[in-house]
């Protein structure tokens, strides 16, 4: 239903009517009455309405009645369809995707890549294995082409190469794009023009028209020279698209990619001491404040689950964590992945200062404070009681793991 | 826990002498000033390149043998450098390969970036192509090495690592994750050899088109605020950070609320 304010005649009619059935129904909010005083009470916010632009309109016309209907503000904006039917060219991404979601520096160069395909060319994202993003229409992919396969699990930059060579031959794409990134993405352009044979733009940070920018030699120096066919750019190399919404329709490869026999084998990842993991890059963090009481408890869980500990200002001051601990404003500015929050109300400056973080957990006694507003999950509940069976159930999770394996 | 398998004791399983490893370097910048020095990542490969061979190292430079700054890498405790004589503005990538092909070895170690010139980073990609070698990306440490292959563990964003096995021969990047370079001394950078050879230029032309300039400051992104009404721009200014409606938990059982918890975790992948 659109969210547009019209007027009901019947229902104007029905309150005018005081013979009519729903009459009472329809009669507008007491706005004033007599208090237990003597004093005359008045509800300010039971009168009028709010009109379409979200401002709250008075008609003391005696023209609005009719029952007091609650409309939502929030417009959910549809923007413009960007169709290409059939492209004239391509320009190929191939994002990050850390997390198997589209990080900002991928937002940023698919903005780059819709500026280079101007109304005639699609943008083509290239994504290995499974994801989770929901947004690659807004975030302005035309073409999406998913390689699937057991090859490209984990670390396989080689057979990657060799996806992207088929992707390469197919399509033919105006431009390559990938971002300049430690998360993989600097890594595979290089080898992807390694094995192209073609000289890449590294560290591009500006596009204008048949030139683009990039920073040269240790970064005090910049390198302006011809637009090359393969881009790598560093993240804020464009604005993100976010006038248009795109098809992000599913295209496949007519070949199989052919297996090239890996010659580095992975041996998955690491455990590495969280503690010694610097806390502004922290991929997750578990962080205390004053709703902890136990923490030995608190510490114990954060060694469970392999998390960075954190804490709020409050928890510092009382002397349960150390000063280099803690986040907001005044602390570290942190950018971790997932964020779990517990017994933290969420001061303005805390919130500010997790506000790169993707997921939030808050686990919290009160629904009503700002964490809960900020988090994606939250758990209403006395933190210990919660923390000692989130031990349990990660401990039964990694030894279910391991029976699974043996 | 992750305590060992972060910091192993160096070179237990490595045995000295066995290897035989070239580091590359090249001549570096000092970030604030801009005088030559030894490049640090450069530094880096040259230090581990030492844990890993010791006496064995060799270390190699393309490029001009007269610049001082290249007796750092010598005041590191190696004997001698071995210098492909070569005008700037060339090509090192056919020296280094006819080099590193005719020598016979097997780890070839290399700092991520130039700190001068281009610093595209290319030059291990296109070495590695063109010898048809494996390539290590980020090597922070040489685990244990067995009939001819290598465990290592590759620096990864935020502090974590992975585990790869490799077959050598094959080349490796170091970045900063890698050792910290011993101090250079200033007597043994003196007293060092400088092993000049001269090599076939050529040019490489598509740099020398190109124009260095001094790094101009990145505009700040600027918080564009696409509303139509007044109160809607009142709201962008003002609202609260909020990650626009989560799901909340109220009323359940500490181990529902756990189990919530645990699968978004499994699920973001954080914990394995």
């Amino acid at each position: 239903m659109s969210d547009i304010i019209r007027r009901d005649p019947r229902t104007e009619w029905i309150a005018r009517n005081r013979l009519h059935p729903l009459h009472a129904a329809m009669q507008p909010a007491q706005t004033s009455w007599m208090g237990p005083n003597g004093v005359l009470r008045k509800n300010v916010h039971g009168i009028g309405f709010i009109g379409p632009n979200g401002i709250k309109r008075i008609d003391r016309s005696g023209a609005q009645q009719g029952g007091a209907i609650k409309r939502s503000v929030a417009v959910d904006v549809q923007l413009p369809l960007h169709r290409i039917a059939t492209p004239a060219f391509y320009i190929a991404v191939v994002p990050d995707m850390v997390g198997g979601r589209l990080s900002r520096h991928d937002r940023d160069l698919l903005g780059l890549a819709h500026g280079l395909a101007g109304n005639e060319g699609a943008v083509l994202a290239v994504i290995f294995g499974e994801h989770k993003e929901t947004a690659f229409d807004t975030a302005g992919v035309d073409r999406l082409l998913i390689l699937e396969g057991s090859g490209f699990s984990g670390y396989s930059p080689e057979q990657r190469v060799q996806g992207l060579r088929a992707v390469d031959n197919q399509f033919d794409p105006h431009h390559w794009l990938l971002p300049d990134s430690r998360n993989g993405g600097g890594e595979l352009g290089r080898r992807f023009a390694a094995s192209l044979g073609e000289r890449p733009s590294t560290r591009v940070w500006q596009v204008a028209g048949e030139q683009c920018i990039g920073r040269a030699g240790a970064g005090a120096e910049d390198l302006s020279r011809p637009v090359s066919r393969l881009i790598l750019a560093q993240a804020e190399c464009a604005e993100p698209v976010s006038e248009t919404r795109h098809e992000a329709q599913a295209v496949e490869l007519s070949t199989a990619v052919p297996r090239s026999l890996s010659r580095i084998e992975d041996l998955g990842a690491v455990a590495v001491d969280p503690a010694l993991i610097p806390m502004s890059e922290a991929e997750f963090i578990f962080s205390g404040g004053n709703g902890v009481k136990d923490w030995s408890l608190f510490h114990r869980t954060a060694v469970a689950l392999g998390a960075t500990e954190g804490a709020s200002r409050v928890a510092v001051d009382d002397g349960f964590m150390t000063r280099d601990r803690q986040v907001g404003a005044s602390g570290t500015w942190v950018t971790a992945r997932v964020y779990v929050a517990v017994g933290i109300s969420g001061a303005i400056q805390h919130l500010q200062g997790i506000g790169a973080c993707d997921k939030v957990v808050a686990i919290n006694l009160d629904p009503t404070c700002d964490m809960i507003k900020r988090a994606d999950l939250s758990v209403i509940g006395e933190s210990s009681a919660i923390l000692e069976a989130l031990v349990e159930a990660v401990e039964t999770y990694r030894n279910g793991a391991k029976r699974d394996a043996a | 826990m992750g305590q060992n398998a972060m910091r192993p004791e160096l070179g237990v399983s490595v045995d000295k002498g066995a290897l035989h490893v070239i580091s590359l370097v090249s001549v570096g910048a000092h970030p604030t000033s801009g005088r030559p020095r030894r490049a640090e990542q450069d530094a880096r490969a040259v230090e581990l390149g030492l844990h890993l061979a010791g006496d064995n190292l060799h270390v190699l430079h393309a490029g001009d043998a007269e610049e001082p700054a290249l007796r750092g890498y010598l005041g590191m405790g190696v004997d001698e450098l071995h210098v492909l004589a070569q005008p700037p503005g060339a090509d090192a990538l056919p020296g280094l390969a006819d080099y590193i092909r005719e020598s016979g070895v097997q780890l070839v170690l290399t700092g991520s970036q130039a700190e001068t010139g281009e610093g595209s980073g290319m030059l291990p990609y296109l070495l590695a192509e063109k010898l048809g070698w494996p390539l290590v990306v980020g090597l922070a440490e040489v685990e244990s090495m067995s009939n001819g292959s290598v465990q290592v563990l590759q620096a990864l964003p935020r502090g974590q690592r992975r585990r790869l096995k490799v077959r050598l021969p094959f080349l490796a990047t170091v970045d900063n994750a890698a050792p910290k370079p011993r101090q250079s001394a200033y007597g043994p950078a003196q007293r060092g050899l400088l092993d000049v050879e001269e090599i076939e230029v050529v040019i490489d032309d598509v740099f020398i088109g190109a124009a260095l300039t001094p790094a101009k400051p990145r505009p700040k992104r600027l918080k564009v605020i696409k509303a139509k009404s007044g109160a809607d721009r009142m709201k962008a200014a003002t609202a609260k950070a909020s990650g626009g409606g989560g799901q909340v938990l109220k009323g359940v059982t500490p181990e529902e609320g756990a189990a919530a918890i645990l699968k978004l975790l499994v699920e973001e992948g954080v914990v394995r």
